[in-house]
């Protein structure tokens, strides 16, 4: 099994060395002449008004909760997922089924409550 | 792969009792510098020529022609251009994230070639978390994105960012849940596990195992796609809205990391779809010698991807984008829900028929070819149509 991640580890290796190396090549070869109007940031010529560090839109915050709730829940059906279809074939088939139908049901109420509270929607409309 | 060192080891290869671990190290870091520098990154490259002829093609241009070959180098062009670029950071910049932000994303298109399976046995490690390692290795592009994004310190760059970020998470989930289908079929997460248990056959492939498996397929390409940030869902980079989106203030060679790795992706998402439901490299038993089997199917599973990567261009040149708030509403109103009832679906499926139902595979099969034809058909009435239009009125 080692043997087998060592190949991800290699890749990793390969991959950073290379990527390194193509800038480092940037880095010999290139111009380099910098000066302060060019290192502004861009924003299409105009100086900037401020730095870019702002406040910023709380659904993306939302969208990233809901996101949690659902990727934990995608992690933990793989496991369930795998073993299944032995089980079925073990003659626990209701039972398995009944598992994941419980799991599936919780995770589809939290789909359901963030729908009903309007968290899903882009622009969210608050009932008066 | 250790077996096949192995038995090298063992016939007096390297000699009379040599490092092992040396020979295995050796091995490892030339086959995946085999895979990595000659595949993944020619592919990255030469896949940017191959969409910008397809678009030229479909829009009645011309396209790059000019170096190589009907323009076949420009790829090599492009990239060697890059090099001599000045490389700018900007002032206000966070360097350290700026800098690291584009290895991060390197590093997400290069490590599922670790569990590429293009034939039965050239696959660099056939772990047997394979699809589980895919998803989760795949998911570092979102970070290295987020990074860019943030550590520019200019507002295209973090809309971008933040947009991408939520793009990708979000698509995350239905392209994860379709991915259970199959898993529920096969009861493995391992590449090629997943490979043996469908054949050559399209019908035996799971993408018509059944109807559930079907949609799921489907979930998953448009998924696969809205977390390449292809288009219509490149908000991330929409040019005409974000300059460059994330990218605004890359120059030179980190500019060029980030589109690789997001070409790379296309082949990374179409073997993705391949390997679970097009029946990944399965090629009919020509021939009894490994060799040429093997062969055949490096063939099978590279025309299945390519064609789905074609498939993406086309869609790319032919769709407008879609506003946010529709992809958003896409995503968790109609994917998630539909995604959920792909699983449960299969699930009773299996549960039912835990071998397969033998008569659903040939049904959908014959399902699928109507509606290719159907498309076919479609198509070839708007291109009459079209020339037809260009005949009658050629100023339009």
């Amino acid at each position: 099994m080692y043997f087998q991640f060592s190949v991800a580890l290699a890749l990793m290796i390969l991959a950073l060395g290379v990527s390194a190396l193509l800038v480092g090549l940037q880095k010999l070869l290139a111009p380099s002449n910098p000066y302060a109007r060019k290192l502004m940031a861009y924003e299409c010529g105009e100086p900037p008004t401020g730095r870019a560090w702002i406040n910023f839109n709380v659904r993306f915050y939302l969208i990233a909760l809901i996101f949690v709730i659902f990727e934990v829940e995608v992690a933990f059906i793989y496991p369930v997922a795998a073993v299944f279809s032995e089980w079925v074939r073990h003659g626990q088939r209701l039972f398995a089924l009944g598992e994941l139908l419980i799991f599936l049901l919780i995770l589809f109420v939290g789909l359901a409550y963030v729908w009903v509270k309007h968290d899903l929607e882009w622009i969210k409309k608050v009932p008066d | 792969m250790q077996s096949w060192i192995d038995s090298l080891i063992a016939a007096g290869d390297f000699g009379k009792n040599p490092p092992r671990d040396l020979v295995y190290a050796l091995f490892i870091f030339g086959l995946s510098a085999v895979v990595f520098l000659g595949v993944a990154f020619p592919f990255a490259g030469i896949v940017s020529w191959v969409e910008r002829r397809v678009w030229a093609r479909i829009q009645s241009r011309v396209g790059p022609n000019r170096v190589g070959p009907n323009g076949s180098l420009q790829w090599l062009a492009d990239g060697l251009k890059h090099v001599f670029k000045e490389d700018i950071i900007p002032d206000e910049a966070d360097a350290r994230l700026f800098k690291l932000a584009p290895y991060v994303v390197v590093l997400g298109f290069v490590l599922p070639w670790a569990v590429m399976p293009f034939s039965s046995a050239l696959i660099l490690a056939d772990l047997n978390v394979g699809i589980l390692y895919f998803t989760a290795i795949t998911a570092l592009t979102v970070v290295g994105v987020l990074m860019a994004g943030w550590a520019s310190d200019n507002k295209w760059s973090l809309i971008g960012g933040i947009r991408s970020a939520a793009q990708i998470v979000s698509y995350e989930i239905p392209a994860g849940m379709s991915i259970f289908p199959v898993v529920l079929i096969t009861g493995t997460l391992s590449m090629q596990g997943i490979i043996r248990a469908q054949a050559w056959e399209p019908y035996h492939w799971f993408l018509f195992s059944n109807p559930f498996c079907f949609v799921a397929a489907i979930v998953l390409y448009m998924s696969a796609l809205a977390e390449g940030n292809r288009t219509p869902f490149d908000l991330p980079e929409a040019e005409s809205e974000l300059v460059a989106g994330f990218a605004t203030e890359y120059s030179g060679m980190r500019y060029l990391l980030f589109f690789f790795a997001e070409w790379g992706n296309m082949f990374i998402a179409g073997a993705l779809i391949t390997t679970l439901y097009l029946g990944g490299w399965q090629a009919p038993r020509l021939s009894s010698s490994p060799v040429v089997m093997n062969v055949l199917e490096l063939l099978s599973f590279n025309v299945k991807v390519l064609f789905l990567v074609f498939t993406s261009m086309w869609v790319r040149a032919t769709l407008p984008r879609v506003r946010i708030d529709q992809m958003m509403s896409l995503c968790w109103k109609f994917f998630v829900p539909v995604a959920f009832i792909n699983l449960i679906g299969t699930a009773l499926w299996v549960a039912i028929w835990p071998g397969g139902n033998p008569v659903a595979g040939y049904v959908m099969f014959a399902l699928g070819l109507a509606i290719a034809v159907l498309f076919i058909r479609r198509v070839m009435y708007y291109l009459k149509r079209s020339r037809m239009e260009m005949y009658l009125h050629p100023t339009i």
